[in-house]
């Protein structure tokens, strides 16, 4: 498991599109920052004279990190594509089933791998919001809400794009399939935004990311993420079980 | 060829296999001692290759028993598969990494223990003949140097049974060579399966040949026992494949 996620990142590092990605996620992300902090700067005098105005963190590491999901959202599948679909096309996955490890080894390794990737994303998203403390104080509470919940995230999206990817021999016919799907979870949230209580908002991605963006940590959008990606991890692993079979 | 004592390395009895109502492999019995190479023949389309698969586990038969070194590949399928080795027909290559990183993660997803990996990659480098090339990419060696990459991936955990599906195809007459040598190299210890469709290699590396028509055994015997009888190989084979319809019978060496 751990052997596949390494060879992941080897793979993932020596083509450019990983640099490309973090390069362009911290350029956007930087301006986003830099432009929240100006208005910040500039409405600071006003803030002071409400009572229990909003912090910095508030105002600019939450839009920072929603901003972050959503381009996120646009860019996992260019990462999730290549997974199995991929593999299959260079005719590697043989390689990998043919060695003594379990169907669900090669899925977590994928998974942790790309995970690893992710991970080095925010954690330059919670550098860029740590700048901040050379300015004065942060709410740090608020900032590990919004990283946990920016990880289940990015969890999710990984765990879908890799089951999309066991769907198919082409890496971009799985990436499509992969935005399509996570951008339509994300407009069931627009949709139904004339109604709270609806029952579709449930299944929107986003809308449960809101609470951990608000530092609400509720244990149904942890349930939500938690099912997302045991369900999707467990797909692609029967996918590709059921393909043995099949042939 | 002398009586060996010794269990067969890989047993496989009646192995079946339907892609709907056709059948890629119909009752296909195999018998396999350490220090044996087997050529596998056949036609195009005559089921070597999903033999293979099913061998290496990449493909669930229909019906049947395969044990790899006593172990049920079914039952027990990473315990059996640690015992092979497979070069499939592409070979599978991250053409992104150098040779010495793909042999250590094939090492690694092996289960090699981490002391022992430098050694097993000294050896089988020098057994394939990849000294100067352990640093390059895979993706920039030429055909004959990415087969051998193909062929030390399969053995770097030296396992007990080595399946190579068509090893020297598209490769030039003196890598052809080099390969066929290492084959027999490879025979003396381990158990070896291939296929091809050059009737002179199995001639020249196996010891008995097993010729498939249609998803069944159509002819088994012995090599030696054929040079000795006189035969030829192309004969044989075009006696048993050429017919439209196959004969049921199968001859057991």
């Amino acid at each position: 498991m751990i052997a596949i996620a390494r060879k992941e990142l080897k793979i993932l590092f020596s083509s450019p599109l990983a640099w490309v990605i973090l390069a362009l996620m911290q350029c956007v992300l930087t301006w986003i920052f830099l432009a929240h902090l100006d208005i910040f700067l500039k409405i600071q005098p006003q803030l002071v004279k409400i009572a229990n105005p909003p912090g910095a963190t508030e105002f600019i590491i939450a839009p920072l990190f929603a901003m972050a999901a959503v381009v996120l959202l646009m860019i996992s599948p260019l990462l999730t594509a290549r997974l199995i679909a991929g593999e299959r096309r260079s005719h590697t996955l043989t390689f990998l089933v043919s060695a003594p490890i379990s169907m669900a080894d090669i899925v977590l390794g994928k998974f942790l791998g790309l995970m690893f990737f992710f991970s080095v994303i925010i954690a330059l998203v919670v550098a860029l919001s740590i700048s901040l403390l050379a300015g004065g104080s942060m709410d740090v509470g608020l900032l590990l809400g919004n990283v946990a919940g920016l990880v289940l995230l990015c969890a999710c999206f990984a765990a879908l794009g890799l089951y999309i990817s066991t769907l198919s021999a082409q890496p971009a016919t799985a990436g499509a399939g992969t935005l399509g799907i996570l951008l339509g979870l994300w407009v069931i949230d627009n949709v139904a935004d004339d109604n709270k209580d609806s029952i579709m908002r449930n299944f929107s991605l986003l809308a449960h990311y809101e609470g951990f963006n608000r530092g609400v940590i509720d244990t149904f959008d942890l349930v939500y993420f938690a099912l997302f990606i045991v369900i999707f991890l467990t797909l692609s692993v029967r996918r590709l079980d059921r393909e043995r079979i099949s042939g | 060829m002398t009586e060996q004592i010794v269990s067969p390395t890989l047993s496989v009895k009646g192995l079946c296999r339907y892609f709907g109502t056709r059948a890629a492999a119909h009752d296909v019995n195999l018998e396999l001692r350490r220090g044996e190479v087997l050529g596998l023949l056949g036609p195009n389309g005559a089921g070597k290759t999903t033999i293979m698969r099913m061998l290496t586990g990449n493909l669930a038969p229909s019906a049947g028993v395969i044990k790899i070194c006593g172990v049920d590949l079914l039952d027990k399928p990473r315990e059996a598969k640690s015992h092979i080795g497979y070069l499939p027909e592409i070979p599978p290559l991250y053409r992104q990494l150098t040779v010495g990183e793909y042999l250590r993660l094939a090492a690694r997803l092996h289960h090699v223990a981490k002391a022992k990996i430098e050694a097993a990659l000294d050896e089988v480098v020098q057994r394939c003949g990849l000294g100067n090339t352990r640093e390059r990419l895979i993706g920039l060696l030429s055909k004959g140097y990415q087969q051998r990459v193909g062929i030390a991936q399969a053995l770097i955990h030296g396992p007990d049974v080595i399946i190579l599906d068509e090893p020297t195809v598209g490769l030039d007459p003196n890598q052809m060579r080099d390969i066929r040598s290492l084959i027999r190299e490879l025979g003396a210890k381990h158990s070896v399966i291939l296929s091809t469709h050059i009737l002179s290699e199995v001639e020249a590396v196996c010891d008995r040949v097993h010729i498939l028509h249609g998803g069944r055994t159509v002819f088994s015997d012995s090599v030696n026992e054929l040079k000795q009888k006189g035969a030829s190989l192309e004969e044989i084979f075009m006696r048993y494949t050429m017919n439209i319809e196959c004969p049921g019978t199968s001859l057991t060496p």
